[in-house]
């Protein structure tokens, strides 16, 4: 074939595309195949394709969505977390002369993968992820306000998570660090397949996250069952509302910025050049108009769920709650206000640092009322020291070291000697870690039960939380003392071999937190083992105090079949202190929603798009894109979006229950 | 999709705020504002009425806002009543948003202007 006609089909792709050359990648892929042969024989083979299209990929049941998000969360914090592995065995080893093992085309890759994947494909799906399970049902909801949305929103997150990993095999990511500075990402510098599939994969998962935001935004507004009015709301329910308000107000500048990023590398602008009147600068600003609140979205969720867990595990009532609630809107609103000490060094001048810092440092008084509002529920409480509040106190005692860095930094001077040190990297993973991850690990302990009826095993969840809580301190305390001495992040190799030291504790503080990720996939395949002994019948195995316990575990497909009438804050709480009976006659057919294809092929189509425009396959891009409108415009045809579960289904289903807990008793 | 799908959970609800609708007549109103509004920043650049360009450009953008505020009223049936206020609620929260940035980004960006610019280049952008 000729050259131009091969160029029309492939665009840039080619075999040298293929990073042959690179020994671990090539390892990586073997075993990637390897793995990914023997998952999807696997499921031909037990002829499971059926059922997971069926009752899980067409789903828009808000509850399998959830799962399907966590599931997407923990796959990809394995690769996030090998990236991490790979730079403190690099850092650790390229010392005196060494050049460690990863060259600088790959180092740099691998720094840039592990930000990208840690935030938008770790981060956001277990947040995302969280939410979508659990909201619905502390408000007494069936579903989300558009259950279809939902579903389309979790397929263009996966769309976006499968280019940046086709990147790993097919070409190359980005090189630029986590946010893709010009004029270090525009084509003159970063001329390769990189940046392209950085933008990308941000855009079609940025869809998916602004459209959920919408989404459950509506839900919380238009959904809540009666009585519930908003100072009813559980905290976790009014720090969801607000995140998802973060979302929708920021991610629009996300993806305005990536749009004029991609138009200077598409066709020529220069909006962020070096020259004819570009400014790298305003990408800088603009992104963090964006990034600074992207860190109260994932941190937000993470105040509900402990909120709710040290309410839960302390068997009092959340304190102070109305302050929490002003907290959260508070925070939402300041988040707005700080951006720039992202980039105090930039030259901006003393008056507007000095703005700047004062807004950061007031930032610090809200979040500092909470602190004091879960550790007054814990006073005098009857503390439960089960897994979910043993991640809370960890989350206590090291979100508050790193927020203090936190204000440490947001001093202008002191920020001038630590802009991009280890000391920040220590900084942000304090709180990252200590804030969003513990989190969301608390909340997985503490709402695995309500999603699958077994509680998680006690043992290997004990196991993890020590080796992840240890390592967390081994890995990053030595970066803060690197970065008080200065040294700076993204380093390939190092001269001092006085530093040497810091690093193999790092590197054995990741090799611990290793270890405790493997203890918890351990923790879920002991638990599925021994999930008769671990059951729970009664739905509410903690006697917590919320909407979403008074349900079976896990709830029918309708949530609920009443709505229920709230009173109380602790709706649940309430309702047993009362002597709530279950209703056990009078139930009706419950309209729902339909299962529909539609989400993931429009995804599937999009995903593509973005392939064909990494790669200036034109052909593929326009093909897709048509087929996007296609599809979109096909589905406004479908009339079949919905169904009545009939009323002898939810009788069954009911009675079913009701047998359970008798036999529980 | 949402109140077909939730109308049995709908009854539940109360919907004291409701949607406001449009009539006939507003709808015209709206659409012949909208035209004229649309029409007047045309004319104003067509025929060069206006001494200054930068003069011309700011009432272009007086128009511009007015057009938004039209385009509320009369097809997205904002008032300070609609959907239990809560549609006022998101509009102001989205103006203080807008303003944060943009007026933001003005005071940032004029400042690294002032201090980070190499005195050449400024010359050779003018």
């Amino acid at each position: 074939m000729s050259p131009d006609l091969l160029k029309l089909i492939f665009g840039r792709l080619g075999f040298d595309s293929l990073p042959l050359h690179e020994p671990i990648v090539v390892g990586t892929f073997a075993v990637v195949a390897l793995g990914g042969a023997a998952l999807l024989g696997g499921l031909t083979y037990f002829r499971l394709w059926g059922y997971l299209w069926r009752e899980w990929f067409t789903t828009v049941d808000h509850k399998r969505i959830g799962i399907m998000y966590m599931i997407l969360g923990i796959v990809m914090l394995l690769r996030g977390f090998a990236d991490a592995l790979m730079m403190r065995g690099q850092q650790m080893l390229a010392f005196g002369g060494s050049e460690g093992y990863l060259n600088a085309h790959h180092y740099d890759q691998v720094f840039t993968a592990h930000g990208v994947i840690m935030i938008f494909f770790v981060a956001m799906p277990l947040v995302t992820g969280l939410m979508n399970y659990v909201v619905p049902l502390q408000i007494g909801a069936r579903d989300v306000s558009f259950p279809f949305l939902n579903n389309f929103s979790f397929w263009m997150t996966v769309g976006g998570a499968v280019l940046v990993m086709a990147s790993l095999f097919i070409g190359e990511f980005a090189r630029t660090g986590w946010l893709a500075y010009p004029p270090l990402s525009n084509i003159g510098y970063s001329p390769d397949v990189g940046v392209d599939y950085y933008i990308w994969a941000l855009q079609v998962a940025g869809v998916g996250t602004t459209l959920s935001g919408i989404n459950l935004i509506c839900t919380i507004v238009k959904l809540r069952c009666p009585g519930m009015t908003m100072m009813k709301m559980p905290v976790f329910t009014w720090t969801s509302l607000c995140t998802n308000v973060l979302i929708v107000a920021s991610f629009p500048v996300l993806t305005v910025v990536l749009a004029l990023l991609s138009l200077d590398r598409y066709v020529g602008t220069n909006f962020f050049t070096n020259d004819f009147g570009g400014s790298p600068m305003m990408y800088v600003n603009l992104i963090w108009i964006w990034g600074h609140p992207e860190v109260y979205i994932l941190v937000l969720p993470a105040f509900g769920i402990f909120s709710e867990v040290t309410s839960t595990f302390s068997g009092k009532r959340l304190f102070g709650y109305t302050s929490m609630v002003y907290a959260t809107v508070v925070i939402t609103i300041l988040s707005y206000l700080v951006w720039l000490h992202h980039f105090f060094t930039m030259g901006s001048g003393a008056s507007v640092n000095s703005f700047f810092g004062i807004t950061t440092m007031i930032i610090s008084i809200p979040t500092g009322a909470k602190m004091f509002n879960w550790l007054f529920t814990m006073y005098r409480g009857r503390i439960r020291y089960e897994l979910p509040m043993m991640w809370t106190i960890a989350f206590m005692l090291t979100f508050v070291i790193g927020g203090m860095t936190g204000v440490l930094l947001a001093v202008p001077p002191a920020d001038f000697v630590l802009h991009n040190s280890l000391f920040l990297i220590a900084h942000f993973h304090n709180v990252i870690i200590g804030g969003v991850v513990f989190g969301a690990f608390a909340g997985i302990n503490y709402w695995f039960p309500k999603a699958f009826g077994f509680k998680l095993d006690p043992f290997w969840g004990k196991m993890s939380f020590w080796f992840w809580v240890t390592g967390f301190y081994l890995a990053f305390m030595p970066l803060y003392v690197l970065g008080l001495m200065g040294v700076t992040r993204r380093l390939r190799v190092f001269d001092d071999p006085s530093l040497q030291i810091w690093f193999v504790i790092a590197a054995i503080g990741a090799l611990f937190i290793f270890i405790g990720i493997l203890s918890m996939l351990m923790q879920f395949a002991v638990s599925l083992l021994k999930r008769e002994q671990l059951k729970d019948v009664t739905g509410d195995p903690w006697n917590a105090r919320t909407l979403e316990w008074a349900t079976s575990s896990p709830p029918p497909d309708y949530n609920f079949a009443f709505t229920p009438v709230v009173h109380d804050n602790d709706a649940w709480w309430d309702m047993k202190r009362r002597g709530y009976q279950r209703p056990l006659t009078g139930f009706k057919p419950i309209h729902m929603p339909s299962s529909t294809g539609t989400g993931i092929i429009l995804a599937g189509l999009a995903t593509a798009m973005g392939f064909g425009l990494i790669w200036y396959m034109w052909w593929l891009a326009a093909v897709s894109f048509i087929g996007i409108l296609a599809v979109g415009i096909g589905h406004t045809f479908n009339y079949h979006r919905d169904f009545d579960i009939p009323a002898e289904d939810v009788i069954r289903t009911e009675d079913a229950r009701t047998k359970l807990l008798a036999g529980a008793k | 999709m949402s109140t077909d799908t939730h109308a049995a959970h709908a009854d539940d609800h109360h919907h004291d705020g409701g949607h406001a609708h449009g009539t006939f007549s507003s709808y015209m109103l709206g659409f012949v504002l909208s035209v004229v509004l649309t029409a007047i920043p045309f004319w104003l650049v067509m025929s060069g009425t206006l001494p200054s360009k930068p003069i011309t450009a700011l009432v272009i953008m007086a128009f511009a806002v007015v057009q938004i505020v039209v385009h509320m009223i009369y097809f997205l049936h904002m008032n300070t009543a609609s959907e239990n206020g809560w549609t006022m609620m998101a509009l102001i929260f989205t103006i203080v948003m807008v303003v944060i940035a943009l007026s933001g980004s003005l005071w940032v960006m004029s400042h690294l202007n002032a201090n980070m610019m190499p005195i050449h280049q400024m010359s050779g952008m003018k």
